[in-house]
């Protein structure tokens, strides 16, 4: 049955596909890019709204493993371009500038860092969690900066964008296809893995974790497992944001990545699957309209952010809908 | 490396921790006291330090910048609580730190607008410049010593104010019940307002204290914050012993580890991967402390239950 949810749903990712061709027609190739922004972004978010809005974990840490993508694609890449083997041992390897392989590298290690900090961190709860997973982003922003073998606080450079097999990257439309299809993808999974027995046990665990151990499940064990999925999700998008840009710095993970990523979770409407795809697409409408009339935008982004969270808790997609969702 | 650099790279951790402490102080007590997770604590801080770079400026006197800086700060604090915060107490932890993230938005923003982008600088008045000798032959920067012995001096008074006085009693009473309280005629939201000033007026005299030493600039105040946080973290939530304590361990082995971890490497290494190896490593120990010690005590060092 098609809820007036589900039909804005299907609207928004259709617009999300017919802004960049209609651009595309009409040759504006700097439109793709702002919409293969926002779908990057909207990936990023569905990442964080697995253990945001469907586990009720508020980690202000994602940016950790969206820098992780971004850095996983930068080194590969970077070797690849300079031809300096990454390591010699067990085999040769001298880095990628496959997108497959980049992007495989880069769920694996956000993945495991998302067990690393959700071991960590998933023994508590509430504010030290959010506090918790802010520190540890914090702890590899500062590493990142004083890494100097791939750039420090400068960052590292690709000189052309990576390859995927059978396609032409460095035409818009061609990377805005790729990042379009991960994000559907990332979706229908998202949605697939709210409805399964394991989302379902992972909702329940948010809403009354003394159940669920009654029950025989263990929320700690069901938290961690979303913790990782959502990680390795929002590596997935910095990989593909840093090959949008062709640039990887430790800004992708400053916490403030982590508090915008949330914004595109909150902006869309908490909780819900296509959330993120919709504060995604405001956010950067925002930033492209706003940013072009002041230098200092962000205070109204502030502000916008503020009205939502003191009188609009359902978001963009809540406002439109109507009915608020609730995401104790 | 003799005694005499290891007492001073001592000294300079004691006076981070001070100042940690002056931060984590308002943000613990925010949370004991209201259950409010403030991100945009921060801002007070930098708040504080733009305010008594913008008085010093004027008026020539860095006692006037500090006041400043306290006023400032308490009244952004106060105004930010009416208009905001109060809003936030019975929401959950999400939208607060949403909300929070939305004032430092337009905090660091707004700033940027009044002030420009450049750093302000601050200069440390000419009666505390200069070094001072202490026993033992060690010769330290006055200025430093004095903000050591302010933050020592503000811990201790904080310590009197919440055990011996009517406001701290109520504070107390505040953290353990606030429906009690409430029914006992304690005017609960004009505590609240008070308490949320009082942490952004401390803010906010580190800001302007620590601005003499680095420079005044937007986002200033976020490093400070979520090394406020792990501070809190260690320390255990609504605890100002766990605040002190927890101030002071991060204090010192942030200083500390980023001086002899690379002189410490530099045993085993060529000196330049040392360095290197040191500084990162250096830059991640105190989160390293914080997990070691989560491992432990989940609810911090003086910590009851989150």
């Amino acid at each position: 049955m098609l809820t007036r949810e589900s039909l804005l749903n299907w609207a928004m990712i259709t617009a999300l596909l017919i802004v960049p061709l209609a651009a595309w027609s009409l040759d504006e190739p700097f439109i793709i890019t702002l919409a293969t922004k926002a779908a990057i972004l909207a990936l990023a978010g569905v990442g964080l709204n697995i253990a945001l809005g469907l586990g009720g974990m508020i980690s202000l840490g994602h940016a950790a493993f969206f820098g992780i993508g971004g850095y996983a694609m930068g080194i590969l890449a970077a070797h690849a371009q300079n031809y300096e083997p990454l390591f010699e041992w067990p085999f040769l390897f001298e880095g990628s500038n496959q997108m497959p392989l980049i992007w495989l590298v880069a769920v694996v290690f956000s993945a495991l860092a998302a067990l690393v900090i959700g071991v960590l961190s998933l023994r508590t709860s509430g504010v030290y969690f959010i506090m918790i997973t802010l520190a540890f982003g914090q702890m590899l922003y500062y590493f990142a900066i004083s890494w100097s073998a791939y750039g420090g606080e400068d960052g590292l450079s690709i000189w052309v964008r990576n390859e995927f097999p059978g396609l032409n990257t460095l035409d818009p439309i061609q990377f805005f296809a790729i990042a379009y299809v991960i994000l559907c993808l990332a979706l229908v999974f998202a949605a697939r893995l709210a409805r399964s027995p394991f989302g379902l046990a992972l909702a329940a665990a948010r809403q009354n974790e003394d159940r669920v151990e009654a029950v025989g499940l263990t929320p700690f064990t069901l938290r961690l497992t979303a913790f990782v999925i959502s990680g390795a999700i929002t590596g997935l998008a910095g990989a593909l944001f840093a090959d949008l840009n062709r640039f990887v710095s430790p800004t992708m993970l400053s916490w403030h990545t982590s508090g915008e990523i949330m914004i595109f979770v909150i902006l869309g409407g908490v909780g819900r699957l296509y959330g993120p795809v919709a504060g995604a697409a405001l956010y950067i409408m925002l930033e492209h309209l706003l940013g072009g009339v002041s230098d200092y935008w962000q205070i109204f982004l502030g502000l916008l952010l503020l009205l939502i969270v003191l009188f609009a808790r359902g978001g963009l997609i809540g406002a439109l809908v109507g009915r608020e969702k609730a995401h104790g | 490396m003799t005694y005499i650099l290891v007492l001073e790279q001592i000294l300079n951790g004691l006076q981070l921790g001070v100042m940690l402490f002056l931060m984590a102080a308002g943000l613990t007590l925010v949370f004991g006291v209201m259950g409010l997770i403030n991100l945009a604590h921060g801002s007070l801080y930098m708040v504080g330090a733009f305010a008594a770079a913008a008085v010093a400026g004027w008026t020539g006197s860095f006692l006037l910048a500090l006041i400043a800086s306290l006023a400032a700060a308490a009244t952004a604090g106060a105004l930010v609580e009416l208009v905001v915060i109060r809003r936030l107490y019975q929401r959950d932890h999400l939208d607060q730190v949403l909300a929070t993230f939305a004032l430092i938005l337009i905090f660091s923003e707004g700033t940027r607008w009044l002030f420009g982008s450049f750093p302000l600088f601050l200069d440390v008045p000419s009666y505390l410049s200069g070094p001072v000798s202490l026993p033992g032959g060690i010769e330290y920067p006055l200025y430093r010593l004095t903000i050591i012995l302010i933050g020592l001096a503000i811990a201790a008074g904080l310590f009197l104010l919440i055990a011996r006085t009517r406001i701290g009693i109520q504070i107390r009473a505040g953290e353990a019940d606030r429906e009690m309280i409430a029914a006992l005629g304690v005017d609960i939201s004009k505590l609240y307002t008070l308490v949320f000033a009082l942490g952004a007026a401390l803010a906010g005299l580190a800001g302007a204290l620590v601005g003499a030493i680095q420079s005044v600039q937007v986002g200033m105040g976020e490093p400070v914050l979520i090394l406020a946080f792990v501070v809190i973290v260690i320390g255990g939530i609504g605890s100002i012993k766990g605040a002190l304590a927890g101030a002071l361990l991060v204090g010192m082995t942030d200083t500390l580890g980023g001086v002899f971890l690379p002189q410490l490497f530099a045993v085993f290494m060529d000196p330049a991967s040392a360095a290197s190896a040191g500084a990162s490593l250096a830059s991640m120990l105190i989160y390293i402390l914080m997990a070691a010690i989560l491992l432990v005590r989940p609810s911090g060092l003086y910590g009851g239950s989150a």
